[in-house]
């Protein structure tokens, strides 16, 4: 078993708590940090091929460094930790088990960005995270972890922890800044990118909640050993979140380049009761799905991409024999319907088309048309869009179609 | 000065101007409902992508700023294919309800429709339903399920008025336009919302179910109802006499000018044209001898006034005129007087309630000429001491433009007196008014739809409107009335013998200083500034 990194704590009886986190090490790499230029912090990051864990898996020294330099203008970190992406759980357990880790990181980076106010984003369901963050941001400040001259080091940074209102589309970075802001969540037209003009007009850094928890670790062991832990073009482990019909479902950590092979046979246990695997999601539900047979592919961002899919938000939905497809692609439209900000047309406009088709397909109403039209409104929406929430649900309608075709047609009644 | 090429044509643009605008000034069109050039950028309605080279994805034309060496295309393949891609999205729900819906032939769908989509419509499961004919204030009527979330109504209330009522609820194809609790769309802009709707979503209440917008014909013109001059387009409708009642005039729409109004006009002057197919407008010359009215021709209505100005003396005459009227008509005035004598000549009457400045375009003084008047000189007089002059006596003939004494801001006992002391009280004006019920002689004047002239904003934009309609029973235009009685007086000035709007204002241009050096049609559509 690969080293435990994100994970470490978790089963330690309190492990939310300060004390406990400063018995594992915890503020180290901040009081390291501090006495590093910011500069040599940045170049740290880069060197640990650190990439975004939240979706885009975007690499996060380079984000860090659009910062306009010597811009007076206030800088803000924003963290997103509104967690929506159907089948991820991952910065829930972070939280509730280390919210210390993000905490510490959030310093860090916020030293290195030259930010001097940071925002923890919690999605609105997530009431426990919320407290034990909201109780651990306390204890930092009474530590005099955060606020003026942080353990004497001149430095000041405060933390605010916002509470979202219930919508998958303020998990999207600029969805994210416009809620934040008291505005409703819909994403911003780019550019300007949120490095630029982000929270409140300011330069903002958005980053998600296990992304900044490896800071510390990669402050406190170097960029090097982070980087060694993965692949070639992405570094570390990282917190997978295992659902459906395994025998173990929960969060794994394991290097990214795990197989998914191997996250489903070793990890969980395998398929529940013996059945056998038909399909998995492997990073979220706007993951292209793969089939029982695509499962020999690792686990990091550029292996998914190169099996058509994505790594996302690593939130693996595992479907055996007895999962009908279809079915799984009218929840899942009904979902994106549900959650479509609607503020551009081709994404308001066929989330709900294409549900709509979706369920007279299963309710048995279909028309052989359909599938196509799917695939074909699909194709003509994505791209089209000010963010990538479309683009998310056109993964879903055009690969369960086209893998399992034949399991539509069998619903479509044949013309008399 | 960034210079691009938008498909083959070279165009030089404004830094910081976009695609949009930049391709309208090569001459090409770049569809889209969202932007809007008044208002920030949204970037929602994806209508407007182009396609640039070395940019492997099509963009929208509205965010994206021109840049030197920039080369874009507008009609590829692929932009064709995505406009009609967008074009059915936004048709997905749409009702279709073109028959019974009031934007039908002025609408950016059926437009954009027949340009770019022309697709067969695939869509057949039931379409998302959404609340109808909902009133959002006193001119505004929504229809939710036409609308396609634009959002420019929601911009144009909070980015131009700041008043912030209207916002878009709910998420994905259940968004709705909608007004936040407690509040009504009534601020004094609430009709512009009506204009930059591109679809049928806000109607106007006022003018819906009217007239069938291709039946109308357009004029342009000056708003006349503050000292702003909103450069505005009157609608009327000739070809479908009993529709509305016969009214002619059906509505009012703003006129782009960047120096006086933008895009924009206020309520007030845009529902304030119902005067002019009014009952009260005076349709003849009449005569009131002894409580009976009669009827009169111009030449004896024309004559009975010459005679009358003739037979007092010029210090026994007073005469009242309005800012309401046009620059042409007040110059012909200031001749009539000057060619008489007469010196008690003012357009300062009061108004009963004084108007309000609203900090935006509407201007506490509601004339749209009083600028004019001033520089013409009809300030030679005193008002109120025209009116005790008649009062006392002392003023025998009061000649009266368009005013109604007894609804001003002077105590109507005074009025009654001075009405009552003047032996001739002649009335001219357009309509019927409690001060023109007790005139000898009342010579009904144009509405400023009828005919042509130029009116002096209060920054001293000399700004041109345009004859839109014939004027109604035999009314004429004040100057070419004042020029008849100018002849009928033997004066040779060349503004009693002009034919035309544009020979007075000659006229007007060459003897009154603060116009010198302009011409009528030099004039043009954005008008000209007054010399300080």
């Amino acid at each position: 078993m690969a080293e435990k990194i994100f994970t470490r704590n978790f089963d330690r009886r309190d492990s939310h708590t300060l004390a406990v986190y400063r018995e594992t090490g915890g503020y180290t790499a901040l009081a390291r940090a501090l006495g590093m230029e910011p500069a040599a912090i940045l170049e740290e990051v880069k060197k640990s091929n650190l990439r975004g864990l939240g979706g885009a898996a975007f690499p996060t020294g380079m984000k860090w460094s659009f910062i306009p330099k010597g811009s007076p203008a206030p800088k803000y970190l924003v963290i997103n930790a509104d967690e929506g992406e159907p089948g991820t759980f991952k910065d829930r357990y972070l939280m509730e088990r280390d919210p210390h880790a993000m905490i510490e990181g959030m310093i860090i980076a916020a030293r290195a960005i030259d930010s001097h106010l940071g925002f923890v984003y919690i999605r609105g369901e997530y009431v426990e995270p919320w407290r034990v963050v909201s109780g651990a941001v306390k204890e930092a400040y009474e530590a005099g972890l955060l606020g003026k001259n942080i353990q004497g080091s001149g430095f000041d940074f405060d933390i605010v922890v916002h509470r979202g209102a219930g919508a998958y589309i303020c998990g999207e970075e600029t969805g994210l800044l416009s809620s934040l802001e008291g505005k409703k969540g819909w994403p911003k037209i780019k550019p300007p990118f949120p490095a630029v003009k982000g929270a409140f007009g300011q330069p903002t850094i958005v980053n998600n909640v296990e992304t900044i928890a490896a800071v510390p670790h990669i402050i406190n062991r170097g960029g090097e050993w982070f980087a060694g832990l993965g692949t070639k073009t992405q570094g570390g482990t990282r917190l997978y979140s295992v659902s459906g019909h395994v025998a173990r479902p929960g969060v794994v950590e394991a290097p990214v380049s795990v197989t998914l092979r191997s996250l489903i046979y070793d990890h969980c246990g395998g398929i529940r009761d013996g059945r056998r695997l038909k399909a998995v999601v492997p990073g979220g539900s706007s993951a292209p799905i793969l089939t029982a047979d695509e499962i020999d592919v690792t686990m990091d961002a550029d292996g998914l991409k190169a099996a058509g899919s994505m790594i996302g938000s690593a939130g693996v939905i595992v479907m055996d024999e007895t999962v009908s497809i279809p079915e799984a692609l009218m929840v899942v439209a009904r979902f994106y319907a549900h959650e479509s900000c609607g503020q551009c047309t081709p994404c308001r406009e066929s989330t709900g088309w294409i549900y709509k088709m979706a369920r007279r397909i299963v309710e048995g109403k279909g028309r052989k048309e359909d599938l196509d039209t799917i695939l074909d409104v699909s194709r003509r929406g994505a791209g089209t869009t000010i963010c990538a929430f479309f683009d998310g649900a056109v993964g879903p309608y055009v690969s369960y179609i086209e893998k399992f075709r034949a399991e539509f047609e069998a619903l479509i009644p044949h013309e008399a | 000065m960034p210079k691009l090429t938008i498909d083959g044509k070279e165009v030089e643009v404004a830094p910081g101007t976009n695609l949009i605008e930049a391709a309208r000034q090569a001459g090409i069109e770049v569809p889209h409902y969202c932007y809007h050039p008044g208002l920030s950028i949204a970037g929602q309605c994806r209508l407007c992508m182009v396609d640039i080279e070395k940019n492997p994805r099509s963009q929208i034309g509205c965010n994206t700023q021109a840049a030197d060496g920039m080369v874009v295309h507008t009609r590829t393949e692929r932009v064709l294919e995505t406009r009609k891609s967008i074009m059915e999205f936004h048709l997905v729900n749409h009702p279709l309800d073109c028959p019974v819906c009031d934007q039908a032939g002025e609408c950016w769908l059926q437009i954009y429709y027949m340009r770019h989509g022309l697709y067969d419509p695939r869509m057949v499961d039931e379409k998302v339903h959404k609340p109808k004919a909902v009133p959002l204030g006193p001119h505004v009527i929504l229809d939710a399920e036409r609308c396609i979330l634009c959002s420019r109504c929601v911009r144009f209330c909070d980015e131009v008025t700041k008043t912030g009522e209207l916002g878009i609820f709910n998420r994905g194809d259940h968004s709705e336009i909608g007004l936040f609790p407690g509040k009504t769309l009534d601020n004094n802009y609430s009709g512009n919302v009506i204009d930059i709707c591109p679809v049928g979503a806000l109607t106007d209440r006022d003018f819906r179910f009217k007239v069938r917008v291709w039946y109308l014909d357009t004029g342009r013109s000056i708003c006349n109802g503050c000292a702003r001059g909103c450069n505005i387009e009157v609608h009327v409708n000739r070809r479908r006499p009993h529709h509305n009642q016969g009214r002619r005039v059906a509505r009012l729409k703003p006129r782009h000018n960047p120096d006086v109004n933008q895009w924009w006009m206020c309520d007030v002057g845009r529902y304030g044209f119902g005067w002019i197919d009014d009952d009260s407008r005076l349709l003849a010359p009449v005569r009131r001898t002894g409580g009976t009215d009669a009827t009169i021709g111009w030449d004896e209505a024309v004559a009975a006034l010459a005679e009358a100005l003739k037979r007092y003396r010029p210090e026994e005459i007073g005469i009242l005129a309005s800012p309401q009227m046009s620059n042409e008509d007040l110059f012909a005035l200031q001749r009539l007087a000057a060619h008489l004598g007469v010196a008690a000549v003012d357009h300062r009457v009061p108004p009963r309630v004084p108007g309000e400045d609203d900090g935006f375009l509407l201007r506490a003084d509601r004339n749209p000429n009083r600028r004019g008047a001033e520089l013409i000189g009809l300030g030679t007089g005193d008002a109120r001491a025209i009116l005790d002059g008649a009062r006392q006596r002392r003023i025998k003939l009061l000649w009266i433009f368009q005013h109604d004494l007894l609804d001003s801001g002077w105590p109507p006992a005074d009025v009654t007196a001075a009405l009552a002391g003047a032996e001739m009280v002649v009335f001219q004006g357009p309509s019927a008014n409690r001060t023109s019920a007790g005139a000898h002689l009342v010579l009904p004047s144009a509405a400023y739809v009828e005919r042509e002239g130029t009116f002096t904003n209060f920054e001293g934009r000399v700004q041109r409107f345009r004859t839109v309609l014939e004027p109604l029973g035999e009314a004429q235009a004040d100057w070419a009335i004042l020029g008849r009685v100018g002849r009928a007086l033997g004066g040779a000035d060349p503004a009693f013998s002009a034919g035309r709007a544009e020979q007075v204002f000659a006229g007007l241009a060459g003897q009154v200083p603060a116009f010198s050096g302009m011409s009528y049609r030099g004039l043009r559509d954005a008008g000209q500034v007054v010399k300080a």
